[in-house]
């Protein structure tokens, strides 16, 4: 293991780590364009140079190997000197439309231009103008030929990650531009992850063009909900401008680097599914046409549910849970109708035709909590045909559902049937669909983005989601709405955040047990 | 034996002939505010107000006097120096601004009469006020790329710092209009759009 000293710090690393990977592990920040850790070098942009004791010029950093008792600088005045020489050449023919650039604000021109440039301009001829200034690649990318510096990142990105092969570099000096191949166009699944590595505003997100100006953004960690894969994300958002966009408050979803889930990538189907959180949302309390207030909706449902356990016919309770739901969300579930209500029929399985996957980050189960869902419940066989059949038959009383779209798994002439002989009918999710014209009474429940909470992946991580901002209209969080309903039952089931709540989780659960959000952070924890 | 809080009750009633269960709460108040009015008690002659009187006619009187001894001499050219009051036919004539005041916004436009925005956000960044609402849209011509679908100002937030004018980073929004009275009957009519601001 050689050791080297980087701007006076010592450290060990392995043989055939380049200089940049162990100034990255030193925390030293070293500038780059073309570099990606998860991409291979390619070494043509040169802003990395670093001086290297005992030879005669600067080296690049992302592709000079460590060597045994190498010294490196990299704040020298030598190395300060090449960096503003080489800014001042990928700035040559840069348009400097910054002011109209989506890039602007989170571009690494900008910012090493603060950090190492700050020259006047010493161009004398004309900058090289491209024929066409937004050239759409495909549904999701736009692309800028004249803001591009050609660190091919998007080449490699296209070339290893997801072998789909649509760009190159074509022409020669000046004239070289990046394009795609003929006949081709960028429409795969991780097309926006090309946005996210240009580290100019080459290319630019379609879906997010001009939207907003990203220093407007507040940023929350989170878990993406579209499959059970479990991508970690930052949900971006701008609440105080809500004239953008129609009040929609989340702007983007963007990926966060999460070596063990998914790196640094996230499909496009995760992506572009944020709309939901604020577009077609359930806002009140419904009770068949009127609107109606919170403590009415949790009386109904109680009295609904009181005279079926003073009767001890609490099997006329039907629960349709979701592996949409936070492992808190589903703990609680677990404690009002497998515990205090006991006999409940209780699943979240649905008879679900699977969507599209790949080998790579989407899966087929679209649900991100399937597996927490199984670990908490602890279902033996799926009773949702069977409750689905008594529902039908009228055997069902008090049929509960959390955000399940009978009409589409079940078909409407059964979500009818079930309508009209079930007495009541409570369909508790955040988003209108089918189901909400026949349930009798909607309850408005709060998206992935409004609450606290954990979701399990598919390697049986268990990953924490965090509110960005509170429930849009009345909504209340899954888990509160329940308490609610404990509370007018008399069976109180009560507590103050979702962090109790996974703390009486890991006591009671042994998969769950030794966990805490303290130890989950941001990289997640494994179940036992 | 009277105490002092009693003493001192019985002397402000007898001196601002004040009485009922809250004298002493409303004789604290006046007595503050004539602390802090800073005056001296008025004489008894002066209290006939006849002294006032005379004061304002005769400062009224030296005014007209003034004026009226040096508009005639102005007529013959003379103590052309010395000025003399004269009325402003505001808002029928108004005054004349200096020529960096700052005064309401308008949009500047393009040779073919769109407008010179490029919806860059900056003004709106900058503002201090938040009064001013962009939205941005993909322009037909690649060359221009981003334009402003709406620009809504709000005339009724607006501190007049000029901050919009300075940032703007292609000279799309100033405000030389000269128009400084801006009344509405309503706030929302105080709401200026893009259409509003490019005609002036």
């Amino acid at each position: 293991m050689p050791k080297l000293t980087i701007d006076g710090k010592e450290i060990e690393v392995p043989a055939g780590t380049t200089i940049i990977q162990a100034a990255d592990k030193l925390g030293i920040a070293i500038p780059r364009y073309c570099y990606h850790e998860a991409l291979p070098v390619s070494g043509n942009c040169r802003i990395c140079m670093v001086d290297v004791e005992k030879m005669a010029k600067p080296q690049i950093a992302c592709y000079t190997p460590v060597a045994e008792g190498m010294v490196v600088k990299t704040t020298s005045q030598k190395v300060i000197d090449v960096r503003k020489a080489v800014l001042e050449f990928l700035l040559v023919n840069h348009p400097l439309d910054c002011p109209v650039c989506d890039q602007a604000g989170e571009c690494k021109l900008q910012d090493y231009y603060m950090d190492h440039g700050k020259y006047d301009s010493r161009l004398d001829d004309v900058k090289v103008k491209k024929e066409k200034k937004a050239i759409s690649l495909g549904p999701t990318v736009m692309l800028d030929q004249e803001r591009c510096i050609l660190c091919t990142r998007c080449v490699r990105f296209t070339d290893n990650i997801t072998k789909t092969h649509e760009f190159g570099v074509f022409d020669r000096g000046d004239h070289s531009q990046l394009d795609l191949y003929p006949g081709k166009e960028l429409n795969n699944n991780y097309s926006g992850n090309v946005v996210d590595i240009c580290p100019v505003g080459a290319l630019t997100d379609k879906d997010f063009r001009f939207k907003c100006r990203v220093w407007y953004l507040s940023k929350t960690n989170s878990v993406c909900p579209g499959c059970s894969m479990g991508c970690n994300i930052t949900v971006e958002w701008d609440r105080s401008r809500p004239h953008q966009q129609k009040k929609a408050r989340v702007m983007r979803l963007k990926p966060r680097l999460n070596p063990d889930v998914n790196n640094y990538w996230m499909c496009d189907v995760g992506r572009y599914a944020y709309p939901s959180i604020d577009e077609n949302r359930i806002l009140t309390p419904q009770f068949k046409n009127d609107l109606i207030s919170w403590e009415k909706a949790i009386a109904m449902i109680a009295q609904a549910i009181m005279p079926l356990r003073n009767e001890k016919r609490l099997d006329k309770i039907g629960v349709l849970a979701s592996a949409q739901l936070t492992n808190e969300d589903l703990f609680v579930i677990r404690k009002l109708f497998k515990d205090t209500l006991k006999g409940a029929h209780i699943d979240f399985k649905m008879p679900e035709q699977s969507g599209k996957s790949d080998d790579f980050l989407l899966k087929a189960d679209r649900n991100p909590n399937t597996a927490g869902a199984l670990a908490i419940l602890e279902l033996q066989d799926g009773v949702t045909q069977q409750v689905i059949q008594k529902a039908k038959e009228g055997q069902i009383d008090v049929l509960y559902v959390f955000g399940q779209d009978l009409v589409k798994l079940f078909g409407k002439v059964t979500v009818e049937q079930i309508a009209k002989k079930v007495k009541l009918f409570i369909y508790q999710g955040s988003n209108i669909n089918d189901t909400c014209s026949y349930a009798h009474l909607n309850i408005p429940s709060a998206v992935y983005a409004e609450k606290d909470g954990t979701f399990t992946n598919v390697q049986k991580r268990v990953q924490r989601i965090r509110s960005a901002f509170l429930p849009l209209g009345e909504a209340k969080g899954d888990w509160e709405i329940l308490s609610l309903l404990s509370q007018t039952l008399n069976t109180p089931i009560v507590y103050k955040n979702s962090k109790e709540i996974f703390k009486d989780m890991s006591a009671t659960i042994t998969s769950f047990s030794d966990m805490s959000y303290d130890k989950i952070a941001d990289q997640g924890m494994i179940l036992k | 034996m009277k105490n002092s809080s009693e003493n001192r009750r019985q002397e402000l009633e007898k001196y601002f002939d004040a009485k009922g269960p809250f004298a002493l709460f409303r004789v604290a108040q006046m007595k503050r505010a004539w602390q802090q009015s800073n005056r001296r008690e008025l004489t008894w002659w002066e209290n006939t107000y006849i002294p006032s009187l005379f004061t304002g006619i005769w400062l009224t009187s030296k005014h007209f006097f003034y004026n009226f001894t040096f508009h005639i001499l102005h007529l013959f050219g003379l103590y052309k120096n010395v000025k003399a009051a004269v009325t402003f036919e505001y808002p029928e004539k108004p005054r004349p601004l200096a020529a960096r005041s700052r005064t309401r916004h308008r949009l500047t436009k393009r040779e073919d009469g769109s407008p010179r925005c490029v919806a860059c956000m900056m003004c709106e960044t900058v503002c201090p006020a938040r009064c001013i609402e962009i939205t941005a849209a993909e322009h037909p011509d690649p060359h221009i790329e981003k334009y402003p679908a709406e620009f809504i100002l709000d005339l009724g937030k607006c501190v007049y710092c000029g901050f919009c004018v300075e940032v703007c980073p292609e000279d799309a929004i100033r405000m030389d209009t000269g128009k400084l009275d801006i009344a509405e009957y309503s706030r929302a009519s105080m709401i200026y759009n893009k259409k509003r601001l490019m005609n002036e």
